[in-house]
C-alpha cells in the first residue's frame, strides 16, 4: 500500500511517497507525476523519506519520465531516500540517470540550479 | 382408464339412468291416473335421478375440472355452451308442441310429463356443468381451509341428494339447521372471486355477456320445469316433482347465487381493470429486465428494455436514458425525443442551477416538473429523473417526460424507481459476469505464459571440465520474469546470462522470450559483454513499452585464459568467492538496466569488467527474489545472509551449494509458499 501526498512550496511541486511501491501501487505514482506535469510544474521534488520499498515497476515509473522531462524541460530531484531504497536505485543503475539528494534543502538547491 | 373413456362411460351411465327414470316415471304416472297400482316401486325414479346426477357429476368432473387447458373465459364459455344447447333443444320441443296446436295430445298429462322430464334432464345437466365450472373458479386460489369447506359443502349436497330419494326421516329442527349450514357455506364459497382480478378488460366484457346468458338460461329452465310441475301436480302427485328434491333446489340456488355474485363483482371491477392490467404489465416488464441478464443479451438491451418498460408503465410521451461509459463518454438512448431536445432540457435544468439533478451524482429520484415551466418553446411540462445505480454509483440517468403538467403520480415514481433499481442490478450482474469471464481468460493466459516461461529456461546447462554448474528457478503463482541461460561460444568460451524482466504475467514472459532471442543471437558473435549489452539495449528499445526494462548480467568465461569478463546491466551484483583468500565480495560495478536509456548514450552507462578465476572460486548469480525474500517479521534475506550462506558451504559442489541455499531460504521465509521468483545459477571452478 502506498499513500502519495502533494504539496506546493515556492514553485516546487513536492510529491511525498509514504509506504511501499509495488507493481499495482506504481500506477498511482505514475498518475501523480503525470498530473503534476500536466499542471505545468517544472520543478518536481520527490520526498522518499517515508518510502519503505520500491519494486522494479516503481523504478520503471521514474525512468519512463526521463525523456518527457527532457522535452518539457522539467526537473525532478528525489531526496531523503533510505539506504535500502537507495541501493535499489543504485543496483539498477538509476542513480546516474536521476538526480538524487540526501536532504530536502539540497534537493531544492539542485532543482533551482538545474532550472536556470 | 383414460379420461376420454371415463367421460364416455359416465355419459352413457347418465343416459341410461335418465331413460330408466323417464320410463319408470311415465309408468307410475300412467298407473296413477288410471287408478292402478304401478308395478314399479315409487322410489325408482328418485333413485334414478340420483344416479343421473352422480353420473353427470363425474362426467363434468372429467370434462371440465380435469382439463388443464381451460382458462376463466373458457370455463364460462363451456357453461354458456351447455346452456345454449340445452335451451335450443328445449325451445325446439316447444316449437313442436306449438306446431301441434290445440290438439288433444299436448294437453295430455303423460305428454306433459314427457316434455317435463326432457326439460328436467337438460336443466340438471346444465346445472351440474355450471356447478363444476364454478367449483374450479372458486378453488382457483387453493387454501387448506377452502378445500375443506368445499369438501364439506359437497358432502352435504350428497347427503341431501340421498336423503331426498330415500325419504329418511329426520328431525325437523336438524333438517332446517342442515339447510342453513348449506346456505351459509354456499354464501361463504361464493365470496371466492379471486379469478376476476386476472381477467383483462375484454375478458371481463365477454364474461359479463356469458354470465347474463347463463342466468337467462337458468331462469328459462326454472320457469319451464316449475310450470310443467304445477300443471302435472294439479292432476297427480305421483310423479317426479323436482321441487320435492331439496338437492335440486339447493344446486339451483347455489349456481344462481354464484352467477349473480360473479356478474356483480365483474361489473364493479370493470372500471379498475385497466389498473390491474397495468400492474400485470409492470410485473411482466419487471421480469423482462430481470431475465435480460440470464440470456446472452448485452447491456445495451437492458437499457432498451428499461426505457421501453418505463415509458409503457407510466404512459410517458418521451424519455431518454443517458449512460456514462467507463471512458467518460455518454451514450443516449431516446424514445420519441431528439438528442437536441434532450440536450436543451438538460442544459436548461443545468442553467437553473439545480444541483445534482440530471448530472450523474444524483442519488435520489427527483420530480423536476416545476423547472420545466420556465423552458420556452419546449413541449414538455413534466419530467421525472432517476439515477441508475450500480454498486452504489450512478452510471446514468433515466428521464421521463410528459406534455401535461403534473403528469406523474407518486405511484408512477415508485414503479419507475423499482425498474431503475432492477436495471441497475441487472447491469451489475452483467458486469460481474463479464469480469468473471475476463478473470477466467486472464488465468488461462497466465497458464500459457507460465508454460512459455518454463520452456524458455534451458533444459541443460553448458558443461565444461573447468567448472561445475547448477541452476535453479522457481516462480510464484504469477508468472515471473526471471531468466538464465548458457551458451558455448567456441571451444574455450562460454556465455552465461541471468536476467530479470520487470513486471509479471504475460508481458514478462514475452519480454523474456525476446531476451532469450537476443542472447542466443548476440552471444554467438563473440562480442565482449559491454558490446553485448549495448546491442541488446538497442534491440530492446523498440520492444519494451514505457516503464519496462530488463536487468541482466552477462558473463563470458574464457577457460583458456582462465578469466571471466562480464557486464552488469542493473542486475543484482554477483556474489564472488575467492578460494585462495577465502573471501567473498559482491561485484558492484556500474551498469544501467536494459531499456532505460533509449539513446546511444547507453554506452556511457555500462562497464566492461574482467576477473581472473582460480580453482575453488565460486560465482553466485541470482535474482532479487532471493535477497528480498522476507521472514515472518518482514525482514529481508539480504546480501549479508546470502554471503554467509555461501561461506558455510564453500567446499561443496555447485549442486550442493545450491541445495543448501534453497533450504536456507525456505527456512528463513518459514513457508513453502513463495511470493516471488527465486532464481540462482552457481558456478564453481576447478
Amino acid at each position: 500500500m502506498v499513500h502519495i501526498k502533494r504539496l506546493q512550496e515556492s514553485g516546487n511541486d513536492i510529491i511525498a511517497i509514504i509506504g511501499e511501491i509495488d507493481a499495482s501501487s506504481s500506477i498511482e505514482l505514475d498518475l501523480t507525476i503525470a498530473k503534476s506535469v500536466g499542471e505545468g510544474f517544472t520543478k518536481i521534488l520527490v520526498d522518499c523519506s517515508a518510502l519503505e520499498y520500491i519494486s522494479s515497476a516503481g523504478l520503471g515509473v521514474f525512468m519512463s519520465y526521463i525523456e518527457e522531462f527532457q522535452d518539457k524541460n522539467v526537473k525532478m530531484v528525489l531526496f531523503g531516500m533510505k539506504e535500502k531504497v537507495a541501493n535499489t536505485f543504485t543496483i539498477l543503475g538509476l542513480a546516474d540517470l536521476l538526480h538524487i539528494r540526501m536532504s530536502k534543502d539540497e534537493a531544492k538547491k539542485l532543482v533551482d540550479e538545474l532550472s536556470v | 382408464m383414460g379420461n376420454k373413456a371415463i367421460i364416455r362411460l359416465t355419459s352413457l351411465g347418465a343416459a341410461i339412468a335418465w331413460i330408466v327414470l323417464f320410463f319408470s316415471d311415465l309408468t307410475i304416472l300412467f298407473s296413477d291416473t288410471r287408478g292402478l297400482t304401478a308395478d314399479i316401486p315409487l322410489w325408482v325414479p328418485r333413485a334414478m335421478l340420483d344416479l343421473f346426477v352422480i353420473f353427470l357429476y363425474y362426467h363434468y368432473k372429467y370434462r371440465i375440472e380435469k382439463d388443464e387447458n381451460l382458462n376463466f373465459t373458457d370455463l364460462l364459455w363451456k357453461v354458456f355452451a351447455t346452456g345454449l344447447i340445452a335451451t335450443v333443444i328445449s325451445l325446439s320441443i316447444r316449437l313442436v308442441v306449438f306446431l301441434l296446436g290445440n290438439t288433444k295430445l299436448p294437453s295430455h298429462i303423460l305428454f306433459g310429463d314427457f316434455i317435463y322430464l326432457i326439460n328436467l334432464g337438460l336443466f340438471l345437466s346444465f346445472l351440474v356443468a355450471a356447478y363444476t365450472s364454478w367449483k374450479r373458479l372458486i378453488v382457483y386460489h387453493k387454501s387448506k381451509w377452502l378445500i375443506r369447506t368445499w369438501a364439506l359443502f359437497e358432502f352435504l349436497l350428497l347427503f341431501i341428494l340421498v336423503y331426498d330419494s330415500f325419504q329418511i326421516e329426520l328431525n325437523e329442527g336438524l333438517f332446517i339447521a342442515l339447510n342453513i349450514i348449506l346456505g351459509l357455506l354456499a354464501l361463504v364459497l361464493s365470496a371466492n372471486m379471486k379469478w376476476v382480478a386476472y381477467l383483462n378488460f375484454k375478458q371481463k366484457w365477454t364474461s359479463l355477456l356469458l354470465l347474463v346468458l347463463t342466468l337467462f338460461y337458468m331462469g328459462y329452465f326454472f320457469y319451464t320445469v316449475t310450470r310443467a310441475s304445477d300443471i302435472i301436480s294439479a292432476e297427480s302427485s305421483s310423479f317426479l316433482d323436482f321441487r320435492s328434491h331439496i338437492f335440486n333446489i339447493s344446486l339451483f340456488a347455489f349456481v344462481m347465487l354464484y352467477s349473480i355474485f360473479s356478474f356483480l363483482v365483474i361489473m364493479f371491477n370493470l372500471p379498475t381493470s385497466s389498473v390491474f392490467e397495468q400492474k400485470l404489465e409492470e410485473v411482466v416488464n419487471f421480469q423482462r429486465i430481470s431475465q435480460s441478464i440470464q440470456t446472452e443479451q448485452s447491456e445495451e438491451s437492458v437499457y432498451n428494455i428499461l426505457l421501453e418498460s418505463s415509458v409503457n408503465s407510466v404512459f410517458a410521451d418521451a424519455a431518454w436514458l443517458e449512460i456514462k461509459g467507463s471512458n467518460q463518454e455518454s451514450r443516449l438512448f431516446s424514445y420519441q425525443i431528439s438528442e437536441k431536445e434532450a440536450q436543451e432540457i438538460t442544459n436548461h435544468i443545468k442553467t437553473q442551477n439545480i444541483k445534482g439533478v440530471l448530472d450523474q451524482g444524483i442519488d435520489k429520484t427527483r420530480n423536476l416538473s416545476r423547472y420545466l415551466a420556465t423552458l420556452k418553446g419546449g413541449r414538455f411540462r413534466s419530467v421525472l429523473a432517476f439515477p441508475i445505480l450500480v454498486k452504489g454509483e450512478s452510471i446514468g440517468t433515466l428521464a421521463l417526460l410528459k406534455e401535461l403538467p403534473e403528469g406523474f403520480t407518486k405511484e408512477m415514481t415508485r414503479i419507475i424507481s423499482t425498474f431503475a433499481n432492477q436495471a441497475g442490478i441487472s447491469i451489475e450482474n452483467f458486469r460481474l459476469l463479464e469480469q468473471a469471464f475476463q478473470t477466467e481468460r486472464y488465468k488461462e493466459e497466465l497458464k500459457i505464459a507460465k508454460t512459455v516461461q518454463k520452456s524458455l529456461l534451458p533444459q541443460k546447462l553448458e558443461q565444461d571440465p573447468q567448472y561445475d554448474i547448477a541452476a535453479f528457478s522457481r516462480s510464484a503463482d504469477e508468472v515471473g520474469g526471471d531468466y538464465y541461460d548458457t551458451l558455448r561460444i567456441n571451444d574455450h568460451e562460454i556465455a552465461l546470462i541471468v536476467a530479470d524482466v520487470s513486471g509479471k504475467g504475460t508481458t514478462a514472459a514475452f519480454h523474456m522470450s525476446q531476451m532469450k532471442g537476443i542472447f542466443h543471437s548476440l552471444a554467438q558473435q563473440q562480442i565482449d559483454p559491454k558490446e553485448f549489452m549495448i546491442r541488446a539495449n538497442m534491440a530492446l528499445k523498440y520492444c519494451l513499452e514505457r516503464g519496462s526494462f530488463i536487468s541482466a548480467s552477462y558473463f563470458v568465461v574464457d577457460t583458456r585464459a582462465k578469466k571471466i569478463s562480464y557486464a552488469r546491466a542493473g542486475h543484482c551484483p554477483v556474489l564472488y568467492y575467492h578460494a585462495a583468500e577465502k573471501t567473498s565480495e559482491y561485484l558492484k560495478d556500474k551498469g544501467t538496466a536494459l531499456g532505460m536509456i533509449k539513446t546511444k548514450e547507453y554506452c556511457n552507462f555500462i562497464d566492461l569488467n574482467e576477473l581472473p578465476y582460480a580453482p575453488g572460486d565460486i560465482m553466485v548469480l541470482y535474482t532479487d527474489g532471493i535477497t528480498e525474500a522476507k521472514n515472518n517479521k518482514g525482514e529481508e534475506f539480504d546480501y549479508s545472509r546470502l554471503e554467509q550462506t555461501l561461506r558455510e558451504v564453500t567446499d561443496l559442489s555447485s549442486r550442493e551449494i545450491q541445495e543448501h541455499l534453497i533450504t536456507r531460504l525456505y527456512e528463513y521465509s518459514g513457508t513453502d509458499e513463495i511470493n516471488d521468483d527465486y532464481t540462482t545459477m552457481i558456478i564453481k571452478f576447478h
